[in-house]
């Protein structure tokens, strides 16, 4: 089995890369490749000399992956709690996610093929022979892995730090329990669901007596293919979302607006990031038949360009003093940009997924929204304040609702040897 | 009764429905499956756990010719008090059971499972007893049940236990409690799944404790895994019992119920590695 699949992927590889070409000048194949026509065999040629053929994100670094990563197309999120009271056994639940993780995220099988037929196969398999296709795994702990109904759960309390507390309550949160919270998130992108999903499925698996899912969801981007230009996303209303976030390229803003630093809490987690998750609803049959024109002013954006109001190109700057005929404000204050704006003194860096869970069965309309994702240096500075902006006075709230809400502290990268949460369990 | 063998008595293949050939068994013929290659101590543990199979299945007769024998007399309440722990025997040798496709269904089928006009056995009696609240009317099932239940005592002395019925067999029983009495599907009208849920792990635990030997050996940590496992699954259990009775289902919270599930989870996948045994040393 092993075997074969090694072969495959080779023959894969030669056949579709780069060495195609040279097999069907050859002659073999040359047929079928001419059938589809020169064009064909041109495009291929170009996609093979400037396509990266290795789509694997590595796991290890100073940083975990999947934060300043490139957005894959899907996403799988999975909150957990722990269930053992044991100190040692997170250590090693942690030791074993980091070597799962690494190879899982190299595109590699958990085992090769077990040797004894009478024991389930160690990888559960519905990756197998599939790409990496980007995968990203990024862990993160909660407050009440600290500190839980009053205990110091596993003697960490001393490390939790001021800025890792259960968020405010913001006006207008309709928060459930079967949304909110959590001890660990498991942080699955990709673009495949699949492989995704095997991810979060086998790092489950391992810590079947550990650990148990609290709440998990998926979540999706139109994907790459379906968007050549990689424009800015849209989300589910219609609008590009996203336009304006910090530039992942640039390790001066990443460290001032992303990164924790040494010395700004416990150093365990320097290099780590605070996550905000916030599960959305979109009331999205209420927006349908809302005008375009009262679309825009809740956004503050055009629609189509996604131009700020007033302005032609979506990377315009917002003029939030300009006034139309009646003196009133082009974007509107209570737009959710303006309001997302503020002075422009805080920013996030947001990494957000549309997601869709069919109907829900009280109301017969879609249950789907926004899978919320931001990382920041400091939550109090930084995704607190905006949000209570937004939660006391954005146009948008009358489509949305606030559902579920956690936080977490996403641990620094590690390198070989190490293991993921080592700086924070040892 | 196990829902993958009631779908072989209608299909007579699973191979139909999943193209596995590996599974093709006709509903006629217990099965007959390759032994793993083992040593003369998993011969004799196989032995052991005959012995065990063969005695739950005799005790099941008496209890089940005790149940029946009340719905023929009309003694409803004293046959609804015997319904659940008379199951029990069964439960505990499902691995051995189910081996015969045809009697499986007869005996353990739930509504639903074969069509409505074969559909016999303890759960007819079941709906009769809590929806009917007779047992009027459920004579002859009685009758056939205790009939079908003689022939399985007769046919079971027939059956070869391999290892890798053994080794299949423990988590096989815990699947039972996955998809089935976790779900409160199983005694859907009396709601006394948790006495099959309970007989489930027991017959789950008497494989492992006849195997464990040979596990300690191989892979200690894994074998004290698994007893810590079963005590969590058992001290779950003890919170639904009052004297010798477990809580009817429908007493459960969705979150009691969330735990039994997890808790067998968290006892069949360290389980699951019980094949390791079979590994020579």
């Amino acid at each position: 089995m092993a075997e074969t699949q090694k072969d495959s992927s080779l023959f894969v590889k030669k056949v579709s890369r780069r060495n195609m070409l040279k097999t069907a000048g050859a002659g073999g194949i040359g047929v079928l490749v001419g059938a589809s026509g020169l064009g064909g065999i041109l495009s291929i040629t170009k996609a093979s000399e400037t396509e990266q053929v290795d789509n694997t994100v590595p796991f290890y670094g100073k940083h975990q992956a999947g934060i300043t990563t490139e957005v894959q197309n899907h996403l799988y999120f999975a909150s957990l709690n722990v269930t053992t009271e044991n100190k040692q056994d997170l250590v090693q639940l942690f030791k074993d996610w980091t070597a799962a993780a690494e190879k899982m995220t190299k595109g590699e099988p958990l085992a090769e093929s077990a040797s004894n037929a009478y024991i389930p196969p160690k990888d559960t398999g519905e990756a197998t022979g599939l790409s990496a296709s980007n995968l990203t795994i990024t862990f993160g702990v909660g407050p009440t892995l600290f500190v839980k109904d009053g205990k110091d759960r596993f003697g960490l309390q001393a490390k939790q730090p001021a800025e890792l507390q259960g968020l405010p309550k913001f006006p207008l949160d309709a928060l459930e329990d079967a949304w909110s919270g959590g001890d660990i998130c498991i942080q699955a992108c990709a673009d495949d669901l699949q492989v995704a999903f095997h991810a979060v499925r086998n790092l489950v698996r391992i810590a079947r007596g550990k650990a148990v899912i609290h709440w998990a969801q998926t979540g999706f981007q139109r994907s790459k293919q379906a968007d050549a230009k990689k424009e800015t996303p849209r989300n589910l209303f219609g609008f590009k979302d996203g336009t304006i976030n910090p530039d992942v390229k640039k390790d001066s803003d990443m460290n001032q607006q992303v990164w924790v630093q040494q010395g700004d809490g416990p150093d365990w987690l320097a290099g780590g990031s605070y996550m905000v998750v916030r599960r959305i609803q979109m009331y999205i049959e209420v927006w349908d038949r809302t005008t375009l024109s009262e679309q825009e002013k809740t956004f503050g954006r055009h629609r189509d360009s996604g131009a700020p109001l007033g302005m032609k190109q979506e990377l315009d700057t917002a003029d939030y003093k300009a006034k139309d005929s009646n003196g009133q404000p082009i974007i509107p204050k209570d737009s959710h940009m303006a309001l997302s704006h503020g002075d422009g003194t805080q920013s996030i860096l947001r990494r957000a997924y549309s997601y869709e869970s069919g109907m829900d069965p009280q109301t017969g309309s879609f249950d789907a929204g926004l899978l919320f994702i931001c990382f920041q240096r400091r939550p109090s500075k930084q995704f607190i304040p905006i949000q209570n902006r937004l939660a006391q006075s954005d146009k948008l709230n009358e489509y949305i609702i606030h559902r579920g809400s956690a936080l977490f502290a996403c641990l620094p990268g590690t390198k070989q040897g190490s293991y993921i949460g080592e700086t924070l369990l040892s | 009764m196990n829902k993958k063998k009631a779908l072989v008595g209608v299909f007579l293949s699973t191979g139909l429905l999943f193209g596995c050939s590996q599974k093709e068994e006709t509903a006629e013929k217990p099965k007959e499956k390759e032994a793993a290659p083992v040593s003369s101590e998993l011969e004799g543990v196989s032995t052991e756990y005959r012995e065990y199979a063969i005695g739950e299945i005799e005790q099941f007769v008496q209890a089940t010719d005790a149940f029946t024998q009340a719905v023929i007399a009309g003694n409803l309440e004293q046959a609804k008090e015997l319904y659940a722990p008379s199951r029990m025997h069964y439960e505990r040798a499902e691995p051995i059971a189910e081996v015969f496709g045809d009697l499986d269904p007869k005996i353990d089928a739930r509504e639903g499972d074969v069509p409505e006009a074969e559909w016999t056995g303890y759960h007819r009696i079941e709906k009769g007893l809590w929806i009917d609240n007779t047992t009027a009317g459920y004579e002859q099932y009685a009758e056939q049940l205790m009939k079908d239940v003689q022939l399985l005592r007769a046919k079971v002395e027939t059956v070869d236990v391999t290892p890798e019925l053994l080794v299949t067999g423990a988590v096989d029983l815990l699947n039972e409690v996955s998809t089935s009495k976790v779900t409160g599907e199983e005694d859907r009208y009396s709601h006394t799944d948790l006495y099959d849920f309970a007989a489930n792990v027991q017959g789950a635990e008497k494989i492992y404790q006849l195997l464990e030997p040979a596990l300690k050996e191989k892979d200690s940590a894994l074998a004290s895994d698994i007893e810590k496992r079963f005590a969590d699954v058992y001290s779950l259990l003890d919170q639904h019992k009052q004297g010798d009775a477990y809580k009817l289902y429908t007493e459960l919270t969705e979150s009691e119920v969330k735990d039994l599930s997890l808790a067998i989870d968290a006892l069949a996948e360290p389980l699951s590695q019980i094949g390791i045994v079979t590994e020579a040393s």
